[in-house]
């Protein structure tokens, strides 16, 4: 036999012989969490995600570029990883360019040019698919044109949010979103920029993730 | 239960040493002050993430059903997680023991010819003593995150599941970068001092030929790893390397993604103190064709050590239920005095006392579960209502008990003295016979004066016990 044979038929036999009812998740969000307005999770969200050290900006669907410019401005970036195969990345790298902004993108598999990833990109530039406003949260799925190492490496991660799809809780996110049907390579969820409190429970940010998150908020709109 | 083994060859220490190690932490005021500093920190952030006392009742009532829901159907669940990670192109492994896990791990290094393993924070890889194992074979296994790094430098094992460097003053760490990080000059500075770990530690990420990491949760029903953590060494971990090997003991597992949520809240909100981790990753293939990063294999070892076990018995099933949130350990009056250390195993304090003794045999843990005053907060705040008080009064029995055919534990009977069982006996029969009680009282208030003055441990820190001359019911027949 082998150790998965061995294993299996020691839990089996010992196994109660019923499991029960499925525990009611959804009645207990029913009951203890509300249902908030898109302007009120909005808010809501902000006030969690800067809690924990993000930089929120609101901005317009039309004017979210300026912004983006503004704050590489002030940190003094003159180089962004964008994703050119998102309808956001393509706008970054066209309009930033003329404004002097080097916009690498992620055109190769990481493996050519990984030591360039980590040691010569200061800024990444990546939109969330969602969020939720219970925790201050950002979903996101990395996927092809807009890979994984994006939101991770480079020290400043910037992030494109529609205030239009924040949910009140992970829950409702994965139920609406019908998460249980499949699942891609990699599903995200980002509260803030990478921290620690390992030395002596002093909390110091940019542990080895991001050490600054700034969110550009699309808030026209709002319900 | 098999013919006995021998437990797992212990890195850690056997219970016997428990005492000489916490009277050496007892008597050290800057350790105390250190875990006492700690753990009332942690014990606050934690309150005040939970301040409607029903939401987190109702909410623990919740995990509790989540967890025993999913264990009563676990057998089932690990065959339905090992064809969906399949399909999802995961390799699956299974592992009986710490050294079959180690060779699955090293076999796959081996195979890839790794010189390097980056780690994100694994207990289970703690419990296997992974870093030897590797190291014997040539391959290097760095830790990446903060605490576990500051511990593996220090040549020390974790003493605490969440926060392994939490013994460590910030001075002490200073000292350790300075002596063994090239080119670093002393400073306390605690951002300097995670950029430090910061800048080491990327160069690692981008070399490691192997991420290794544990798992929180398992998702049956999509076949996917889910990992907690702030730092983002985890992430580096499971998306830099060219493979990724995750390892998590059988019990880790959840039929339903709708079942993560709940339990991730209950988890973050009851170990940091935080409403959620900065990242929670989920995971749920290797690299797809037209992908650009992520490793191109993905492998889980699924370790027993034991678990089937605590498995078999439907009491002590309830150890299996754990989220390794730590919360019973910060609110444990003898991890507080002791800390991690002392208890010589992986996982110390009120989870350790009740989850080691399955892994390890109650031969090198016997005496583990009488470091305790009983006193319910471990099982008050467990936010899956292990009820951890009644499992270590089980363990004590299993271990004081005269040995005795087909235990429910390996070592059952392990500290059993025919000594101490009779003087429990006699103690008990005075206890339930008044004319008994009547008489051994008046012989000790007869003979008091020939006590002796020195009673052992008693008396190291103590004035001598000494019977009084009169009888409590003599006073009060005198009384009338």
């Amino acid at each position: 036999m082998s150790a998965r044979d061995r294993i299996l038929a020691k839990l089996k036999a010992n196994a109660p012989s019923t499991a029960g009812e499925l525990p009611n998740v959804a009645d207990w969000y029913a009951t203890h969490r509300s249902v908030e307005s898109q302007a009120d999770k909005a808010k809501r969200f902000r006030h969690f995600i800067e809690l924990a050290h993000a930089e929120v900006y609101s901005v317009s669907r039309g004017g979210w570029l300026q912004k983006l410019w503004e704050v590489l401005d002030a940190k003094q970036l003159g180089k962004l990883l964008v994703a050119p195969g998102t309808a956001h990345g393509e706008r970054a790298q066209r309009e930033l360019a003329a404004l002097g902004i080097d916009c690498p993108s992620y055109g190769q598999a990481i493996e050519s040019w990984k030591s360039a990833m980590f040691n010569e990109t200061p800024a990444g530039f990546t939109a969330a698919r969602a969020a939720i406003a219970e925790t201050g949260t950002l979903i996101l799925w990395p996927d092809a044109d807009e890979p994984r190492l994006m939101s991770l490496v480079p020290p400043v991660h910037i992030v494109l949010l529609d205030a239009a799809h924040i949910y009140n809780t992970f829950y409702e996110a994965m139920q609406t979103e019908g998460w249980a049907n499949g699942l891609p390579t990699n599903s995200l969820l980002i509260s803030g920029p990478s921290k620690t409190a390992d030395i002596q429970q002093t909390l110091a940010y940019g542990a080895h993730g991001p050490k600054e998150l700034v969110v550009l908020m699309i808030e026209d709109n709002l319900q | 239960m098999n013919a006995p083994q021998t437990p797992h060859a212990l890195h850690f220490m056997p219970s016997e040493g428990f005492r000489a190690r916490s009277k050496a932490v007892v008597e050290n005021p800057f350790l105390r002050q250190s875990f006492r500093g700690a753990m009332d920190f942690l014990m606050s952030k934690r309150a005040a993430q939970f301040p409607d006392a029903e939401e987190l009742e109702s909410l623990r009532t919740l995990g509790e059903r989540i967890r025993q829901y999913n264990l009563a159907k676990l057998p089932d669940l690990l065959v339905q997680l090992e064809t969906n990670l399949t399909r999802n192109g995961i390799q699956v492994h299974w592992a009986e023991t710490p050294d079959e896990a180690n060779a699955i791990i090293l076999g796959i290094c081996q195979k890839h010819s790794a010189k390097l393993m980056v780690k994100g924070k694994s207990m289970v890889s703690e419990e296997i003593e992974l870093n030897h194992a590797a190291e014997a074979a040539g391959i290097g296994a760095l830790e990446s995150d903060m605490g576990e790094y500051i511990v593996q430098l220090a040549h020390e094992k974790p003493s605490h599941i969440i926060m392994p460097a939490i013994h460590k003053t910030k001075q002490e760490i200073a000292q350790l970068f300075a002596d063994n990080v090239p080119g670093v000059d002393y400073t306390d500075n605690v951002d300097a001092l995670i950029q430090i770990g910061r800048n080491v530690l990327r160069q690692k990420f981008l070399e490691a030929d192997i991420g290794l990491s544990g798992v929180n949760f398992a998702v049956a029903e999509t076949g996917t790893l889910c990992l907690v953590e702030n730092e983002g060494n985890g992430r580096m971990c499971t998306t830099a390397p060219p493979v990724h090997i995750a390892i998590t003991g059988i019990e880790k597992i959840v039929e339903k993604l709708e079942h993560v949520p709940p339990l991730l809240s209950l988890l973050t909100r009851s170990a940091t103190g935080q409403n959620i981790s900065t990242y929670f990753n989920m995971i749920s293939s290797p690299r797809k064709p037209g992908e650009k990063d992520g490793p191109g294999e993905v492998h889980l070892v699924l370790l027993d050590n034991g678990r089937s076990q605590a498995y078999a018995d439907e009491q002590l099933r309830k150890t299996l239920q754990c989220i390794r949130c730590g919360a019973c350990m910060n609110h444990c009056p003898v991890y507080t005095r002791i800390g991690g250390h002392a208890y010589g195993t992986t996982y110390p304090g009120p989870i350790g006392k009740i989850i080691s003794p399955h892994m390890l045999g109650l031969e090198a843990t016997a005496t583990m579960a009488t470091a305790s005053s009983l006193c319910g907060a471990c099982g008050e705040v467990c936010p899956v209502k292990i009820p951890i008080p009644e499992l270590l009064m089980r363990l004590r029995e299993e271990s004081f008990s005269e040995p005795h055919a087909n235990p429910a534990m390996r070592g059952q009977g392990a500290g059993y003295s025919r000594l101490m069982t009779s003087i429990w006996r006699g103690w008990a029969a005075v206890y339930r016979s008044p004319a008994l009680y009547g008489a051994v009282t008046w012989l000790g208030s007869r003979f008091g004066w020939l006590m002796p003055s020195k009673q052992g441990a008693w008396t190291s820190v103590r004035v001598p016990l000494k019977p009084a001359p009169k009888r409590l019911r003599d006073m009060l027949r005198e009384r009338g």
